[in-house]
């Protein structure tokens, strides 16, 4: 995080134990959301929201990203993209004639 | 020989390097994982209809849900730790990482007592798709769990944290290198919790 003076490390460690707070809450509405009556696209889409906006306060202040330098930002970026393609591959399996 | 640019920042990149080498290793870590998940992906898009919910339902969420939270407390302890040093408190590093080496004892235990209870029911990884992609997922993850216990544990044990006496900087970086790994074991399992406990 920008600034690593004394007074800027005791606002930093404020923040972490709030993060810590809303991580906490969060894993406790995942669970408590997956026993809503909802159809199972509607419950893959809440845990995955729930999930992303979990990792992202991880990712953003424990460590850093959100002032980390512009180097590290855009080798993640380029991750995401092949990342992303990864998790579209199984897609293709949706048009597959193989053994029709 | 010292390695270079451990404290000070490379002016091209405007990081020290072994920041940039974490973050190039955990990019290749979301690559592995994420190869992983697409596999999940395929595997759940092929199964049968309500196999993998069925045998999802297994699993004990309670005890995930344990986990859960004793690896954000962990993230979060191993952050103030690096934060203890940053203010020169060397009694409250220590505290701080030995708190998470706590943690992460206690995420292996019950994991252990997760495992075993699968096998005393003779649930295996060859029992069903499901439960293959669950052992080798969470197989993974807890070995990405030992790895980063066998680090940290060094740098809590006083061969590794006598670093501190002689270049603070230095040992500093090191446990904040060791910290963005152990965050990124703490995210793998932010979404290895969803997609095989609860849905």
């Amino acid at each position: 995080m920008s600034g690593n003076n004394q007074a800027d490390i005791q606002e930093h460690i404020k923040v972490y134990l709030t993060i810590f707070g809303a991580l906490a809450v969060l894993t406790i509405l995942t669970v408590m959301a997956s026993y809503l009556d909802v159809s199972s696209s509607e419950a893959i889409f809440l845990a995955l929201t729930i999930a992303t906006i979990k990792a992202s306060l991880v990712a953003g202040y424990f460590m850093h990203l959100i002032t980390e330098k512009q180097t590290i930002v855009w080798i993640l970026i380029l991750t995401f993209f092949f990342f992303l393609v990864l998790m579209l591959l199984p897609l293709i399996t949706a048009t597959d004639q193989t053994g029709v | 020989m010292q390695v270079p640019y451990v404290v000070d920042e490379r002016p091209d990149t405007g990081l020290i390097n072994s920041k940039l080498a974490i973050w190039i290793f955990l990019a290749s870590e979301v690559m592995l994982f994420g190869g992983l998940f697409s596999a999940y992906v395929f595997l759940r898009m092929a199964a049968p209809e309500g196999d993998f919910a069925y045998w999802g339902s297994k699993l004990s969420i309670p005890m995930a849900t344990i986990n859960t939270l004793v690896l954000i407390t962990s993230s979060v302890t191993v952050v103030l730790s690096w934060a203890s040093l940053k203010l020169k408190d060397f009694e409250k590093y220590k505290l701080y990482m030995g708190l998470t080496l706590l943690c992460a004892s206690i995420f292996l235990v019950i994991k252990y007592f997760e495992y075993t209870g699968k096998f005393h029911h003779e649930i295996y990884p060859s029992s069903s798709t499901f439960m293959g992609i669950y052992f080798t997922l969470t197989g993974l993850h807890g070995l990405h769990i030992i790895g980063g216990m066998i680090v940290m544990g060094y740098m809590w044990l006083p061969m590794g944290s006598k670093l501190w006496d002689t270049d603070p900087d230095h040992f500093t970086n090191r446990v904040e290198t060791a910290g963005l790994y152990w965050h990124f074991v703490d995210l793998v399992w932010i979404f290895l919790f969803p997609i095989l406990y609860l849905l």
